[in-house]
């Protein structure tokens, strides 16, 4: 009888204890969890970078112009899914070849689709990086370019040559439709996708 | 059936147990608290956990205040945030600053103009920000220069000084700026009693002769612009600071006062022979009323008012030449003394406008005036005689009370919104916090060390914030790594928002942390300006595209009007100038994106370089005292191809016939 009723007792205890090391477990938890979910919030930021920087007074730059035209939704969703926004805000200059969307069909079919895929993301960030280059060339520079018979230096350690045939211009082959001037650089607006 | 005794005896036996288990279990738990207890306290070490936690402001977040700390000596006011004490921007006000070319570029150097000349240097010690209402709202911020008696504003979206004016009659000019309720006036009282209109005489004929000018500057509310709207001649006694009356005082604004003695030699010993001095209590609205019906005299005087145009991007200097003076002795009503004891320092009116609590420097205790009472007394006639015509009132019937005893040499006192005051002592090195109307002292903390001002944010307006407290000190001597013989100031963050003052933080500053003036961020900082927008600039040099830049040359003068954008400059080279000539630089920065400024410098410029933000134009001139070929550059690593970001200017003999002309990539 008696030692049922130490266990009883010590149940009562064990119960006791237990409770308080979950309250106490609970509460180790519950600041973990805070200091994670702080973590979180920063990480959230760290791969667009200057990109989540929020300015309605500047002119816009080359990722706004990019973002709100409707003849690069393509350019702009591979962008995204290289994770570069950061450096189409940065200070450059950049001079930035964007290809059209129509230009993207130009490519084998199903190209652009593998590009998109997460494991491809090194290439894609290649390719796209073959269409930045460092300074501030619009139409009449390039035309200049041509006529001095220099090469424009590329992100990626490549020359893009320039051509003129009558008024248009062709960097690589591909032609240049518009140049857009942008806070940070410029955007020409190119037919093709360059291949190097 | 029920065995009785048994039943009995197991329940004793199980309370017994239970009873001892409870004492085990509750061993254990103390047991445990004693050891957790004992790891807190082997880590709290200087500084809490929880006291870190409180400065800590993470990476990419905003503090929550906004501190404009004065420089004191280095006449420039810095920008911190609060609580974390990280330090945003210097602004230059009464000093040179090579690194923003304030007071060396063309636009800027009118700032520093003065009836003496050029002074390119100032003692800056008292910002306080504008006010609506009784309230902080955070438009500009004013400040005081105490050796050419100056007032200065800063505009508060661009964080530059604007407009500064200089008082004449005046020397030392500390009791200033102090904003009235809705920022009708900002005042400058002298501290130097000086003759007036200024003359060669003997310097101990001072008594009764030197005079003390309360200078009362009006503020066009559009604008922010200042005007000089009239000066109360005083006796020449030392005015020390001011406060205006809040609420219910407002429309008057008090002033300490001590060398009543008015000596003018040993003031250590000769300005503390009276037992009492005075607060200088002035009506301004009375002040208005004798202006308008024309009760003064017009003096003929002469001081500079310098205005920066935002449109043109440059300062103006203008020469004032005439002031009105009151006369207290022809204007009953306008001012009144309060007795206060021993060479009072601080002056400071409470949220509600009802306390005036005067800090004798030299006194035991902190003497506190009522304002109805004050009012009452003046309505009752009740006077203990005159000063230079001027009533003084039985200190008896201001009294509102008195703090016993809370330290040695207080200097000055600012306010949460709960009711309590915070005085500063010098000598005790503390900060002790009392009750208003109680007067009981609730807490003491000690500074490190000899604290001179505090800083609550809004703790001079009627609606103070009552969360942090900045004490200001004057001497720091080890609590950092020594620096040689100079070491920083420093200044101190306690959190108020408990019944006791905790101490978190404290940081070095630039210069002398005289005072300081807090803000709640969220009150400016979407105001705050990112860009200067290219069609709105008007400077006259202005070139708004690399098409326009040119080279003009008007005799020895050559006028280079050329643009920056990322990387070039237009035009690079310029060839044509001649030994002897001046070149002036006239640079616009084009870019219309924020955080995009460039630098320009030029080798062996006798100036600064110029830090230009995006769509501003500054000026500096060159003098090309030699031939060659210099080379000019970006100083400020603007974009990747900074470094390529950089020009030539070719200097030929006087004799030569090499014509004037500039380029960029050979075109």
């Amino acid at each position: 009888m008696k030692k049922s009723k130490i266990s009883f007792t010590a149940l009562l205890s064990i119960l006791f204890v237990a409770a308080l090391a979950i309250i106490y477990i609970d509460f180790t938890q519950a600041t973990r969890e805070f200091v994670t979910n702080s973590d979180s919030v920063t990480n959230l930021n760290t791969p667009l970078g200057q990109a989540s920087v929020v300015d309605n007074i500047s002119d816009p730059n080359i990722l706004q112009v990019a973002m709100s035209s409707k003849d690069h939704t393509t350019l702009v969703t591979a962008i995204q899914a290289a994770q570069i926004e950061h450096v189409l805000v940065n200070a450059g200059p950049l001079t930035v070849f964007a290809p059209t969307n129509e230009a993207f069909d130009f490519l084998p079919k199903g190209t652009i689709e593998n590009l998109l895929e997460p494991e491809n993301k090194q290439e894609l960030t290649t390719i796209l990086t073959q269409h930045a280059a460092p300074g501030t060339f619009d139409i009449e520079k390039l035309r200049k370019e041509a006529a001095k018979k220099r090469k424009i230096y590329m992100a990626t350690g490549s020359y893009l040559e320039i051509t003129t045939k009558g008024e248009h211009v062709f960097v690589n082959g591909c032609k240049v439709i518009a140049s857009i001037p942008t806070v940070n650089g410029i955007i020409n607006v190119i037919d093709k996708v360059i291949i190097l | 059936m029920i065995d009785f005794k048994n039943t009995i005896k197991d329940i004793k036996d199980f309370i017994y147990i239970w009873f001892g288990e409870l004492i085990f279990v509750a061993g254990l738990i103390l047991l445990l608290f004693f050891f957790l207890s004992c790891e807190e306290t082997s880590n709290q070490g200087a500084l809490k956990s929880d006291i870190a936690e409180k400065v800590y402001v993470p990476p990419g977040e905003h503090d929550e205040f906004y501190a404009l700390i004065s420089g004191g000596f280095s006449g420039q006011l810095s920008v911190y945030g609060l609580p974390s004490g990280r330090l945003f921007k210097v602004i230059p006000v009464f000093s040179q600053d090579p690194e923003k070319a304030y007071g060396y570029n063309e636009e800027t150097k009118p700032m520093l103009n003065t009836s003496y000349g050029f002074v390119p240097w100032g003692d800056a010690h008292h910002p306080d920000i504008s006010q609506t209402n009784g309230e902080l709202d955070g438009r500009w911020v004013f400040i005081n220069e105490n050796n050419t008696p100056r007032v200065a504003r800063i505009d508060l979206t661009t964080f530059e000084t604007v407009e500064i004016i200089e008082l004449p009659n005046s020397a030392g000019n500390h009791s200033s700026p102090y904003v009235t309720d809705n920022t009708e006036y900002v005042v400058a009282g002298t501290r130097f009693g000086v003759p007036v209109p200024q003359r060669d005489m003997p310097i101990d004929e001072y008594k009764g002769n030197f005079k003390g000018a309360l200078s009362f500057i009006k503020v066009d509310q559009e604008t922010g612009g200042m005007n000089l709207e009239f000066q109360i001649m005083m006796p020449g006694f030392d005015y020390d600071k001011a406060h205006p009356g809040r609420g219910k005082s407002h429309g008057w604004m008090f002033f300490t006062t001590y060398n009543v003695e008015e000596s003018n030699t040993l003031l250590e010993v000769n300005a503390s022979q009276r037992d009492k001095d005075f607060i200088a209590a002035v009506n301004w609205k009375k002040a208005e009323e004798y202006i308008k019906s024309g009760k003064y005299t017009t003096m003929s005087t002469k001081y500079a008012h310098n205005v920066y145009d935002e449109h043109t991007q440059s300062a103006t200097s203008t020469m004032k030449k005439e002031v009105k003076i009151l006369d207290p002795k022809e204007c009953p009503g306008l001012v009144y003394f309060i007795p206060m004891p021993k060479s009072p320092h601080g002056c400071d009116v409470d949220p509600s406008g009802e306390y005036i609590v005067g800090s004798g420097k030299l006194s035991a205790n902190v003497t506190v005036h009522s304002f109805s009472k004050m009012i009452k007394a003046i309505s009752e006639k009740k006077f203990d005689g005159e000063a230079y015509g001027i009533p003084i009132i039985n200190f008896e019937d201001a009294l509102a009370g008195v703090v016993k005893q809370p330290g040695l040499g207080p200097l000055h006192t600012e306010f949460d919104n709960k009711g309590n005051g915070y005085t500063t002592f010098f000598i005790s090195s503390e900060v002790v916090k009392w009750k208003l109307g109680t007067w009981e002292i609730l807490d003491r903390k000690p500074t490190y060390y000899s604290v001179g001002h505090l800083m609550i944010p809004g703790g001079n307006s009627q609606s103070p914030f009552g969360k942090y407290l900045l004490a200001l000190n004057k001497i720091t001597k080890d609590r950092y790594l020594p620096t040689g013989p100079e070491v920083c100031h420093s200044a101190q963050l306690y959190d108020i928002s408990g019944s006791k003052m905790e101490l978190l933080l404290d940081f070095p500053t630039i210069g002398e942390p005289h005072y300081a003036a807090g803000i709640p961020a969220s009150l400016i900082k979407e105001k705050s300006k990112k860009i200067y927008k290219l069609e709105e600039n008007h400077h006259p040099y202005v070139t708004r595209s690399p098409k326009d830049a040119k080279v003009v040359r008007n005799g020895n003068e050559v006028h280079v009007y050329m643009t920056m954008i990322r990387s070039h400059f237009a035009p690079d080279n310029i060839e044509g100038v001649k030994e002897g000539d001046k070149v002036y630089f006239h640079v616009t920065n084009l870019e219309q994106d924020y955080d995009v400024p460039h630098g320009v410098a030029m080798i062996g410029a006798n100036t600064s370089e110029l830090l230009i933000m995006p769509g501003q134009t500054e000026t500096f001139i060159w003098d090309a005292n030699q031939e060659g070929v210099w080379p000019f550059y970006c100083t400020d690593f603007c974009s990747a191809l900074h470094q390529e970001m950089q020009g030539y200017v070719r200097v030929s003999p006087k004799s030569s016939n090499i014509k004037l002309n500039w380029s960029l990539d050979g075109e």
